[in-house]
């Protein structure tokens, strides 16, 4: 891809700063839609444009955005850099380097919901980032792009960072809710959705890092434009964050639609000599784990193609596994994750992630009974239906879906 | 009126209001949905996922909005995805719950399951078995085998005090947060809180003292497992050895409905022993929870802290007599000529002993009091609640006054009441001279110094064009006004002028005989509101009165405890006859003590500070011949030729009823009357409203409004005030705490570190003024001087030393002190008073 | 008397300013940082000031420092946490072994703390810095820094900079 649209920092380093995001022409989308005071046309736009949650569920944007009754106020707007998924690394490059074009995705984004408030909340770790973001929001506040009577009109937005303290689950949209509201990170009841009852109650929209980082661009140059990208349903373009046995794991910006083998071998650099790919979690930690195959490795990065290979393309983590690696080992990973990260709050997720970690520590080696292993499976597929959030379901897919496909690894 | 929705729960067809959660209206259907974080008083959560049912709705075409049919026309039915947990579900028309199908019941299964991975074995010796949800559900619903592995287990503390008062096993805890959310929502103690995550997670307390609530104990009762035990009871019977008898609390005149549990054992001789005392549901008093004062201080009715034998005082001795000789002897003294009787009685009484009581001292021309630091209750017989307000039924509209008091430690309960009604949209003005935990529910908080009581209320009396406090304005347009009067810095004269002006409130608004209205005392002991319905009025100087009798019968009192200036007229009076239960300084001046039974030996009757009267029944049996108050005085009577009833407590209610105008028309059969209460608590379910005692003993009945012989008029709004006390002096004002050192209190170690004794509090301000310090000071007043400990409080108003009462400092009304510091030797280092 | 109120008001007081009035409990997590960042834990006597200033109970504060694994109480302090991911997507480019290793060279298991109580070294999930694993978060002098594509030699070198009383810096 010859132009970036979201890791523009590897084509113009100087974006970082505001003045070399001016230049190049940040903030003149901003601009236009607080000038021409039209929320509605802005939701249509980012709707038109088909973009949709970077952050793994994959839900259309502009539709998101429209859910927020009117006569309830005020709304906020959250921007959710949690980015605990394992595996997944890409908002964090977009903050680090180019945090100008993110930042005004998100004002655009209160923009057209009418909030004037919006948070950043951050996984604790990257409390270095959080500092960086408060300076850039400093900054923005001086040169008159926050604050008050924005070019004269009666609009008036401020940002502010909220720290989280190292919960994954925060990442999950009424958790961190809670997280933000100075409580425990523990997901609330659905319904009510967060859009009609979200941050201290009111009506909120929390977008992925990434996902507001597309809005700029969408709004300059129109949802037309956007749509040339990718593919009729999943249209745009995504970082893909490789890692794994791959020789160059990095951050991929490229248009959904790409292939797995494309991004495997031809910007991943491939694997190491004699190594071939065994499984792909195109998702992280929370992956249905994928079998490599020609017709794997040839299949479009996009939503639709990757849940008809029974997986789901989620936040995009991929992660490589390659065959010198057991698939017990990579559940055991997984499994001890989950049950790490587990809030507690509902029965299944909190004693079953508990139970299939004590299966899988059982040996320390690359052996499992076949007892255990199907044990094991019936205890995931016990939790699934039955969780308050989809953490609890997610700690399953891995297991289950490595079970089913690489019985040879769960031997005794 | 809420919409009507009809579903159908597991093919019966069921109708409940719009809103209704499917696990409720099962419920009222009959059917019983297993859960454990749901709680019918707490907001639901869906935590534990016990409640997975299979939820199935018509299908709505989207174009037409009309419901898909099958070919028999009945509506097609989709059923979800997934199961949905019935306790956050609210029921829609046309719904179709699968509660016992096999899918909700493997889910139910496999959820027990869960659970019992790391839950322990226990069994054996937990106290939760016999009346334990988890091993209910489990024997119904869950697994018989484990396929956990027993090295696997979480292994967590066992017996971890949460505060002396509650212990916490946190291996039996299933993390269904109902302890957590009922001291948040309910009683606004957040003191307990979750800690760590997943697996780990666990209660903890970190006040200090811990778990430092007036509430705690309802949380064993509402927890599903035995990881919240107390240790009154924990390790001291089995549920099923153990035989209950409906009660009512003695502590104070809210009048909660209690259950003792009872169990005949070695430890105790072969006798019957209180084993623990629950909470009854009753949701006009109490709903299903009681405070731990109820709960806990239960043993200054054990029979090893009581008097067992009647004793005549013998050289200076008291000298065990049989209760023949000593009725005789009373009796004799009460038959010569021209003796004056004078009586003096206290709220532990029941009905039925005052009832007696007052009839004997009537009949032998004598003179009857109360032995009462708070006047005025006269007024709330013909001001008190009128028939058919209860506390429950108040919302928006409502207006409540509290003035006067420290709800929180006078009366735990009433405070709860309160601050549901402001919840339900009851509007409070809280009226006092200090911060109160009432505060936060006020909509209106009214500052006055000690003294100013009554310049404050008249400033509320409607007829002011241009009220000062906004309050006046929100009083004159309530639908209802309820006046709670506390003792906050009142003695008998004062508290008097405040009730006084809290009834020409209530006249003066036009809310007299007004449903939802009426004047609450909040009085020291449970009947002391039966007292005065009997007639009895305030003893006033009871130096005099105890000189001026010829035979002083006082039952149910302490007056030498609480006032040791009494001391000397007691030992000077001519012949003292004293009821009692445990030896007190007033007996031990008396000449001629009678024990009586306590209330968990007996039946009878009291009646609540909202004219409420409901009927106690013994839990344990009597030894050797102590009888209750009212026989006692049936027999004395019958010794003088007077007939009075005896045989049965409900024979004297009956003449009761037949004779006081407040009781007329009053029966045993209406005030056992059970109407129908919500939520379902205890009974064969367990698990839905915890393990409080369903109430099939009655909710008793509130008194028709009780003129007495002069009906109050309205003053117009004026009543005459007290003078200010002088801001240049030092002044002692009496509290309640709600750990006091009272009578009824003591003997219940569990609670001792909780009582207060001999604290006085002083704002920083007040103690640099006067050069103490926290810690010993001695205080002086009058002739007496009493050392205490000074703790410094910012919230204690300027110029004023707060002491509790009850806690061994003997100042019943606002007295001028001075204040002095303690050194090393304990000698008084001098009066610093500027 | 809060001193934690009094050392820190100004930066209180910014917090504070960050939320809607009547959502003071939102810096809840902001203040325990705060607190944190002094001593490198949470006493049990910033949980009362925090509380005091908030006006919501210590437990419910107590409750927050325990849910969330960058809060360290009293029991758990240290000088520096070496917190090392071993996530799946590290562990595949050898994140296990060079834990191992790191704990051979420096004489301490993971979750264990050095005899002179200055370095521990933990085990912890993704950092989110996969694509240069080996790597590891430092948490101590009142920063948290990250330090990526490590080699024994660099993580060895890091941790007697540390010892010697230099912060860590980006490397």
């Amino acid at each position: 891809m010859s132009e970036m649209l979201l890791l523009r920092h590897r084509q113009f380093p100087e974006i970082g700063t505001l003045d070399g995001y001016l230049k190049l022409s940040g903030f003149k989308p901003f601009k236009k839609v607080v000038s021409e005071n039209n929320p509605v046309a802005v939701i249509d736009e980012v709707k038109e444009s088909g973009l949709r949650g970077r952050g793994g569920a994959g839900f259309p944007t502009g539709v998101k955005w429209s859910f927020l009754p009117g006569d309830i106020t005020p709304h906020y707007v959250v921007a959710n850099a949690d980015e605990s998924e394992p595996g997944t690394f890409k908002d964090r490059e977009i903050m680090e380097s180019n945090p100008y074009q993110f930042l005004e995705g998100l004002m655009i984004a209160c923009f057209a919901v009418k909030a004037t408030l919006g948070y950043v909340y951050l996984r604790g770790e990257f409390w270095q980032i959080a500092e960086h973001l408060e300076q850039c929001m400093a900054e923005l506040r001086k040169q008159g792009y926050l604050g008050k009577k924005l070019f004269n009109t009666s609009y008036e937005l401020d940002l502010h960072t909220h720290l989280g303290a190292g919960a994954y689950i925060c990442g999950e949209e009424s958790a961190l809710l809670e997280s933000l509201e100075g409580r425990l990170g523990q997901p609330r009841l659905r319904p009510p959705y967060p859009a009609v009852f979200g941050l201290f109650g009111k009506p909120t929209v929390i977008n992925n890092v990434e996902t507001l980082t597309n809005v700029p661009l969408i709004i300059e140059k129109g949802a037309g434009w956007y749509q040339n990208y990718g593919t009729p349903k999943s249209t745009g373009v995504k970082i893909f964050s490789l890692s794994g046995n791959v020789n160059k794991p990095g951050n991929y910006e490229l248009p959904l639609g790409t292939t797995f083998r494309e991004l495997i071998y031809t910007h991943g650099g491939g694997l190491k000599p004699g190594r071939k790919v065994k499984a792909i979690l195109p998702g992280g930690a929370s992956s249905i784990v994928i079998k490599s195959s020609d017709k794997a490795l040839d299949t479009p990065m996009d939503y639709e193609s990757v849940a008809g290979l029974g997986s789901a393309l989620g936040s995009a983590s991929v992660i490589v596994v390659d065959d010198s690696v057991n698939m017990l080992w990579v559940s055991k990973k997984i499994i001890n994750f989950f049950r790490h990260e587990s809030c507690g709050k509902c029965t299944p997720c909190r004693e079953g992630t508990y139970w299939m970690d004590q299966i899988l520590n059982r040996t320390k080696t690359s052996k499992i009974s076949a007892k255990d292993t199907a044990l094991l499976k019936d205890v995931a597929l016990q939790m699934r239906g039955k969780c308050l959030c989809p953490l609890g379901e997610f700690s399953t897919m891995a297991v289950v879906s490595s079970i089913e496909q690489f019985p040879e690894d769960f031997r005794s | 009126m809420p919409k009507q929705i009809s579903l159908t729960i597991d093919n019966i067809a069921v109708s409940a209001p719009e809103n209704t959660l499917i696990i409720d209206a099962a419920k009222r259907a009959g059917i019983d949905i297993p859960v454990f974080c749901y709680h019918p008083s707490l907001k639901p959560v869906g935590m534990c996922r016990v409640c997975l049912v299979e939820v199935g709705r018509p299908i709505i075409d989207r174009a037409t909005g009309a419901v898909v049919t099958e070919a028999d026309d009945s509506p097609k039915i989709q059923f979800g995805p997934k199961l949905e947990t019935a306790c956050t579900t609210p029921v829609s028309d046309g719904m179709v719950v699968l509660v016992n199908s096999e899918k909700s019941k493997a889910a139910r299964n496999e959820i027990l399951e869960f659970l019992l991975t790391s839950h322990p074995l226990d069994c054996p010796v937990c106290d939760k078995g016999g009346e334990c949800p988890l091993q209910n559900l489990t024997l119904a619903y869950g697994p018989g085998k484990s396929r956990f592995r027993f090295n696997e287990k979480q292994q967590l503390a066992k017996n971890v005090p949460l505060g002396e008062l509650i212990f916490l096993d946190r291996e039996r805890c299933i993390q269904c947060g109902r302890c957590v959310r009922y001291q948040t929502e309910i009683v606004d103690d957040p003191v307990i809180g979750f800690y760590q995550r997943g697996r780990s997670m666990q209660i903890i307390t970190r006040s200090d003292p811990g778990f430092d609530s007036y509430f705690s104990g309802n949380t064993t009762d509402i927890c599903p497992v035995g990881a919240l035990t107390s240790t009154d009871f924990r390790f001291g019977a089995r549920p099923w050895e153990l035989k209950s008898a409906a009660s009512l609390c003695t502590h104070c005149p809210v009048g909660c409905n209690l259950t003792i549990d009872v169990r005949r054992e070695a430890k105790s001789g072969g006798d019957i022993a209180i084993k623990r005392i629950m909470p009854r549901q009753n949701e006009a008093v109490n709903d299903i929870w009681i405070c731990d004062k109820g709960r806990f201080a239960h043993h200054f009715a054990d029979k090893s802290n009581r008097i067992t034998k009647s004793s005549i005082r013998k050289r200076n001795q008291l000298t065990p007599a049989s209760l023949e000789t000593v009725l005789d002897l009373v009796a004799s003294k009460l038959r010569s000529r021209n003796r004056k009787l004078v009586t003096l009685v206290g709220g532990r009484l029941a009905n039925e002993d005052l009832y007696n009581l007052k009839q004997l001292t009537e009949k032998l021309h004598g003179s009857g009091f109360l032995y009462n630091d708070m006047a005025g209750g006269e007024l709330t017989c013909q001001m008190g609640l009128t028939q058919g307000t209860s506390l429950s039924d108040l919302k928006q509209g409502s207006v409540i006054l509290v003035i006067a008091s420290d709800l929180h430690e006078e009366a735990p309960i009433y405070w709860l009441r309160v601050k549901q009604a402001v919840e339900r949209g009851a509007t409070l003005i809280v009226i006092n001279p200090r911060e109160t935990r009432l505060d936060k529910y006020a909509a209106y908080k009214i500052t006055y110094r000690y003294g100013d009581e009554i310049a404050t209320i008249n400033q509320l009396m409607p007829g002011k064009s241009e009220p000062h406090y906004p309050a006046a304005k929100v009083i004159q347009k309530a639908q209802g006004l309820i006046v709670f009067v506390g003792n906050e810095g009142l003695g008998q004269k004062s508290s008097r002028a405040v009730m006084e002006s809290a009834a020409q409130l209530l006249i003066n608004g036009g809310f007299t005989g007004k449903v939802g209205s009426g004047l609450v005392a909040v009085w020291k002991n449970a009947n002391t509101q039966g007292a005065w319905e009997m007639g009895f009025e305030l003893a006033g100087d009871l130096q005099k009165m105890i000189r001026a009798a010829d035979v002083l019968l006082i039952a149910g009192a302490d007056p030498v405890g609480d006032r040791p200036e009494l001391q000397e007229a007691m030992q000077s009076a001519r012949f003292s006859v004293v009821l009692e239960l445990a030896p007190t300084a007033t007996t031990n001046l008396a000449h001629v003590v009678i024990p009586v039974q306590a209330f968990s030996e007996r039946e009878g009757t009291y009646t609540s500070a909202e004219r409420r009267v409901q009927i106690f029944y013994p839990a344990i049996g009597v030894k050797d011949d102590v009888l209750p108050d009212y026989k006692i005085a049936a027999l004395l009577a019958e010794r003088l030729g007077i007939s009075l009833p005896g045989e049965s407590a409900r024979q004297v209610f009956e003449h009761m009823s037949g004779h006081i105008t407040g009781f007329k028309g009053l029966s045993y059969q209406a005030l056992c009357e059970m109407p129908d209460q919500w939520p379902v608590a205890g009974g064969k379910n367990k698990y839905f409203g915890g393990t409080a005692s369903a109430n099939h003993q009655g909710v008793g009945v509130q008194l028709v409004l009780n003129p007495h012989s002069s009906r109050i008029q309205s003053t117009g709004g004026k009543v005459k005030g007290q003078t200010a006390y002088d801001e240049k002096k030092l002044w002692a004002v009496p509290v309640t705490r709600l750990y006091d050192q009272g009578n009824t209190l003591l003997h219940t170690k569990l609670l001792e570190k909780r009582m207060v004794a001999c604290e006085m509090r002083i704002h920083p301000d007040t103690a640099a003024l006067y050069g103490v310090q926290t810690g010993p000071v001695l205080l002086s007043f009058g002739k007496a001087a009493q050392q205490g400990n000074c703790v410094l409080d910012e919230t204690t108003p300027l110029g004023f030393v707060l002491v509790h009462r009850s806690s061994g400092i003997p100042i019943n009304e606002v007295t001028a002190v001075t204040l002095s510091g303690v050194n090393k030797s304990n000698q008084s280092i001098g009066n610093r008073n500027k | 008397m809060n001193d934690f109120l009094k050392i820190h008001s100004a930066e209180i007081k910014k917090l504070l300013a960050k939320y809607p009035k009547g959502q003071e409990r939102s810096t809840v997590m902001p203040l325990l940082h705060l607190a944190q960042r002094g001593t490198g834990c949470v006493t049990r006597h910033d949980i009362e000031n925090i509380a005091g200033i908030l006006g919501i109970s210590s437990t419910e504060i107590a409750s927050i420092v325990g849910f969330y694994t960058l809060y360290h109480t009293e029991e758990e302090k240290t000088q520096y946490r070496i917190q090392v991911c071993t996530d799946l997507a590290c562990a595949l480019c050898g994140a296990d072994r060079f834990l191992e290793e790191l704990c051979n060279k420096t004489g301490i298991k993971p979750g264990e703390t050095t005899p002179d109580g200055l370095i521990t070294i933990e085990e912890v999930p993704c950092l989110a810095g996969c694509d240069k694993a080996p790597l590891f978060q430092v948490q101590g002098g009142g920063v948290i820094s990250y330090h990526e594509k490590q080699t024994l030699e660099s993580a060895v070198r890091l941790i007697n900079q540390l010892r010697d009383g230099m912060p860590g810096g980006e490397q």
